[in-house]
């Protein structure tokens, strides 16, 4: 609970320190391909904050930056290629910010600044604390932006397959609603600026 | 697709960072000034330009050939970064002066996900040469439009009276929000 928390407050990397805001943006059209998302960055920060603090001390430090990123692409790869097999429609749904995650800052900047200093079990928390923060984030963001933009709640409905029946909530629709602003790409950064907003106010109000 | 509107079509209207999202971090974090925003424009055009024309040869003379194209993910990132090192060294040997205002940008661009964006998209769109370098011509020349318009709208409401929780990145992004509906009617003119 405790890990939870901590990623969702102290260290939250997109609304405090606005990193990796590409897929942030992108895949919050629904709540599935956000939680997807979600699990595939924090699987992928998992793997590869294990190999960076193993292998920290033979990384000359001139070369550090092309190796994390060969290591981080090794693992999205693999992803991929699974996902490519037995999720051919998440596959789809993704699209091209899969291949993206190597170049999200947040798996990388946390390699940088953390993995390469601290010890195997320290990074495989942190990495679990920020990938569930990260997760936590896209979800509240897709939330949002598919409530009020669609009028319903996607639940399950690409990755069928794997979890079995479709779950799809339905809202009750009047004439303001569903507003198609919020599907735009330019309700998307419209939500995620007031969410920022919004966490920034609730953060001082805390204090 | 013809080759003009493909090259607006890049440049405006699907603009790959405010309908694409693609290099968002450096478009909020970097256009804090109109003159980063130009140092970072043109130092993304030339690593986007000359990493699409490598990557375009690597993929179909290489990766197609000896059917792994499943690393291409791998094989373009590598490009970008060990292209991004070469031109710092390049820079900082025979053009010191410009060294000074691009050198802390240029390490950033390797995370930038405009350029692996760019690359990739010339790949999944199956583009022939020629219109992959439009594609890229356009994408890059629209980050560098829309960055700039958008620093000097961020210069502009430095001096402005915005509420406090509102202030910084919030506010820039109802501005991109503002400017991606703007961007998003062009398409109806073409």
């Amino acid at each position: 609970m405790k890990i939870i928390w901590n990623g969702i407050t102290k260290e939250n990397a997109i609304f405090s320190l606005t990193l990796g805001l590409c897929s942030t943006l992108a895949v919050t059209t629904t709540v599935e391909s956000a939680y997807l998302m979600g699990i595939c960055v924090t699987i992928v920060l998992f793997f590869s904050s294990i190999v960076v603090s193993l292998i920290k001390k033979i990384v000359p430090d001139n070369v550090r930056l092309p190796v994390y990123i060969l290591i981080v692409g090794t693992f999205v790869t693999i992803f991929e290629l699974l996902l490519q097999t037995y999720l051919p429609n998440v596959y789809d749904l993704l699209g091209i910010y899969l291949p993206l995650i190597v170049v999200n800052c947040i798996v990388l900047g946390r390699c940088l600044s953390v993995y390469s200093k601290k010890g195997v079990t320290y990074s495989m928390l942190d990495s679990f604390e920020i990938g569930i923060g990260y997760l936590l984030t896209i979800l509240l963001v897709a939330f949002c932006r598919e409530a009020l933009g669609n009028g319903t709640i996607t639940l399950v409905d690409q990755a069928s397959s794997l979890f079995g029946a479709k779950q799809i909530i339905y809202l009750p629709i009047n004439d303001y609603f569903p507003m198609l602003f919020f599907q735009t790409p330019a309700g998307a950064f419209f939500t995620l600026g007031i969410l920022i907003g919004c966490f920034r106010l609730l953060k001082k109000v805390k204090k | 697709m013809n080759l003009w509107n493909l090259f607006f079509f890049s440049f405006l209207t699907e603009n790959i960072v405010l309908t694409r999202f693609l290099g968002i971090c450096p478009f909020i974090g970097t256009t804090k000034s109109t003159k980063n925003a130009w140092s970072m424009g043109i130092a993304v055009t030339l690593v986007i330009m000359c990493s699409s024309i490598l990557t375009y040869f690597l993929y179909y003379g290489v990766l197609v050939p000896t059917d792994t194209t499943y690393l291409k993910t791998i094989v373009f990132i590598l490009v970008i970064a060990c292209l991004v090192q070469s031109m710092e060294l390049i820079i900082k040997k025979y053009f010191p002066k410009v060294e000074k205002s691009l050198g802390i940008y240029l390490p950033l661009i390797t995370t930038n996900c405009a350029v692996l964006g760019v690359v990739l998209l010339n790949i999944s769109n199956h583009f022939t040469f020629l219109e992959a370098m439009i594609f890229s011509i356009g994408s890059s020349m629209g980050f560098v439009f829309v960055s700039i318009l958008f620093a000097s709208i961020r210069e502009y409401l430095d001096t402005k009276n915005v509420p406090e929780w509102m202030k910084g990145t919030p506010i820039a992004f109802v501005i991109a929000s503002i400017m991606t509906l703007i961007f998003s009617t062009l398409g109806g003119a073409l």
